[in-house]
């Protein structure tokens, strides 16, 4: 994973990589070796202090049954875990996520549609390019809003099917399923530019050649797809679909502005921040930390064991 | 005549589908601009969200959204954060790339496996708790809180520096030695100045990032005068409740100097975030 030995040569340090420390280092080396360890103080403590400290207290807490607060905790074994699994109305936020998963199913479809469409000479590439990509850029809260009004009562949509002729007084966000389809629905809005600049961005790395040739050939541009696109963005694809992952189970900020979680819309992360810092129930909602943790982690594992990708050198 | 048919057909839906797309995107929010410029004697009418403003330079509710939503507080503690939160990012993301790539030293591998599974810890799951500690730093309702979250936690800017120092050749920090210069003068005089297409980067990708976050300041700084853009806009909730006229001019001032940034650097930006993505 990662490969550091290589590098040695470049560093212009007198010494190969394996030769012991000299007899008698002389002042200069010391120094050498100290250097990057000043230069790496600061960013190495607030890794420890934000990531690693963290990670550790929050498995240390989701054992007891501290509220928080108190200065007293009880040691309380797997009870939280136990809890987390059985208690039905907090196992549910999982099938949530579901929405989200085949939300990113499609906004990944989409994204590969566009990005194959644009990679061609399209008349007003870069307004439809720009268009499609400026929603990832926009504040969380004020799509939220957009949104909000958009699903209204006789707001946006509701004002759009009027003029196709199609008036409905459905409330789309009533329902647990319509809110929840709505709102995944919102989520594709929001992040498809991403994956589309992404699939773009691949797509025109591969040679121009490889096109002129298949053409040549008389490939239709579905072989083109096929056999030149398809492979040449692999490990972006790969790499989408873990985000992809990792996101619907850590969907947070648009159900939370949008319906607070209510008509079941409640969503893992804004359970856990209901039961830390509503219900002061911080034993618990670490263990629901850990498992949303443990669960990316693995997503993480299995698709860097389905794809091993040979190109990511990460130093 | 099969093929030309093809020929002519294809390309008339493809420009429909990417005309049906623009309009997916910009109906939402062509809704919210155009209830922005109503008065509240228009919204009662109930002619519709894509009914148009009949004054079109109607700007009252941007007054009203400005002033009773503390906009003003909020872009200033977000200009704050942005300007201390990206100072340090750039300055820390440098300056570790710096001594991976230009040093070998013990642990050299430990560390950067720290780094690098430290990508993969979602920020959101770990704030149960990171608060107890930022809490007993005491910078709890504080705007250090959140600086000090978005600097500790970048690791993918540290990428970007990492990728960019490697093509910066070597022979240019021995040539400094020979002259005198310490590791230290390296960095600053020469490593530095060179960085800066990656520090464009860097600054574009985070500050985007930093001024649509919502969840950190929204965790950390509850108080009312500590609002963020994003904080700020999410109480439009309460006291505008149903005026509608208000909330869309609120979220309109936050979305259009994104829109202006992304006009002037659209270049820059996709590469940051196909960039940044990628690593």
């Amino acid at each position: 994973m990662v490969q550091i030995a290589d590098k040695a040569p470049r560093t212009g340090a007198p010494a190969p990589v394996r030769e012991r420390p000299a007899p008698r280092p002389s002042r200069a080396r010391l120094w050498r070796g100290v250097t990057p360890w000043l230069f790496m103080a600061v960013p190495l403590a607030l890794l420890v202090t934000f990531t690693y400290a963290p990670v550790a207290n929050m498995i240390a807490y989701s054992f007891t049954d501290w509220d928080g607060l108190s200065p007293d905790l009880k040691y309380t074994g797997f009870e939280n875990y136990t809890e987390l699994f059985t208690r039905p109305e907090l196992f549910q936020v999982f099938y949530v996520s579901v929405y989200y998963l085949a939300a990113s199913v499609v906004q990944i479809a989409v994204a590969l549609y566009f990005a194959t469409l644009l990679s061609f000479n399209v008349r007003f590439r870069n307004l439809f390019k720009g268009i499609l990509f400026f929603p990832y850029l926009i504040n969380g809260v004020a799509i939220g809003f957009v949104f909000l009004y958009f699903f209204q009562d006789g707001g946006t949509l509701d004002s759009v099917l009027k003029l196709f002729g199609a008036s409905t007084d459905r409330a789309w966000l009533g329902t647990p399923a319509s809110a929840n389809v709505s709102l995944a629905g919102v989520s594709i809005w929001r992040f498809m530019g991403l994956n589309f600049v992404l699939f773009l961005g691949a797509i025109q790395s591969i040679p121009g050649e490889l096109y002129e040739a298949a053409e040549l050939d008389g490939a239709t541009r579905w072989q083109q797809f096929r056999h030149i696109i398809a492979p040449g963005i692999k490990p972006v694809i790969s790499l989408s679909v873990i985000l992809a992952i990792s996101g619907s189970l850590s969907v947070f900020e648009i159900p939370y502005i949008m319906t607070g979680g209510a008509t079941g819309t409640e969503t893992f992360v804004i359970q856990t921040v209901k039961l830390a810092f509503q219900f002061n129930k911080t034993g618990l909602a670490s263990a629901a930390a850990v498992v949303l943790l443990l669960i990316i982690l693995a997503a993480t594992w299995v698709q860097r064991r389905l794809v091993p990708d040979d190109k990511v050198d990460l130093v | 005549m099969s093929i030309r048919l093809r020929r002519s057909t294809a390309p008339t839906l493809a420009y429909l589908s990417l005309v049906v797309a623009a309009l997916v995107v910009l109906l939402p929010l062509a809704g919210i601009l155009l209830t922005s410029l109503k008065s509240s004697k228009e919204m009662a009418d109930g002619s519709g969200a894509l009914a148009l403003p009949h004054d079109w330079l109607n700007f009252s509710n941007y007054a009203t959204a400005f002033s009773d939503g503390h906009m003003l507080t909020a872009f200033g503690n977000t200009a704050f954060i942005l300007l201390f939160a990206i100072t340090g990012t750039v300055v820390i993301g440098s300056m570790t790339a710096y001594a991976i790539d230009r040093f070998t030293f013990r642990f050299k591998k430990l560390v950067v496996g720290l780094f690098l599974v430290a990508t993969l810890v979602p920020g959101v799951t770990t704030q149960v708790a990171t608060f107890q500690i930022v809490n007993s730093f005491g910078l709890f309702d504080s705007r250090w809180a959140p600086i000090a979250l978005y600097t500790g936690t970048d690791i993918v800017s540290i990428y970007i520096f990492l990728q960019f120092i490697r093509g910066i050749p070597i022979s240019l920090d021995e040539s400094a030695r020979l002259d005198g210069a310490n590791a230290f003068t390296i960095y600053r005089k020469i490593i530095f100045p060179l960085l800066k297409p990656a520090i464009a980067t860097v600054v574009i990708i985070k500050g985007i990032t930093v001024y649509n976050d919502f969840y950190i300041p929204f965790l950390y700084m509850p108080s009312e005068n500590l609002g963020t853009i994003s904080t700020s806009l999410f109480r439009f909730k309460g006291p505008f409740g149903a005026h509608w006229e208000t909330i869309s001019a609120g979220a309109v001032l936050v979305i259009l100097p994104t829109l202006a940034v992304f006009l002037f650097l659209q270049r820059y930006i996709y590469n940051g975030f196909t960039r940044g993505a990628t690593k």
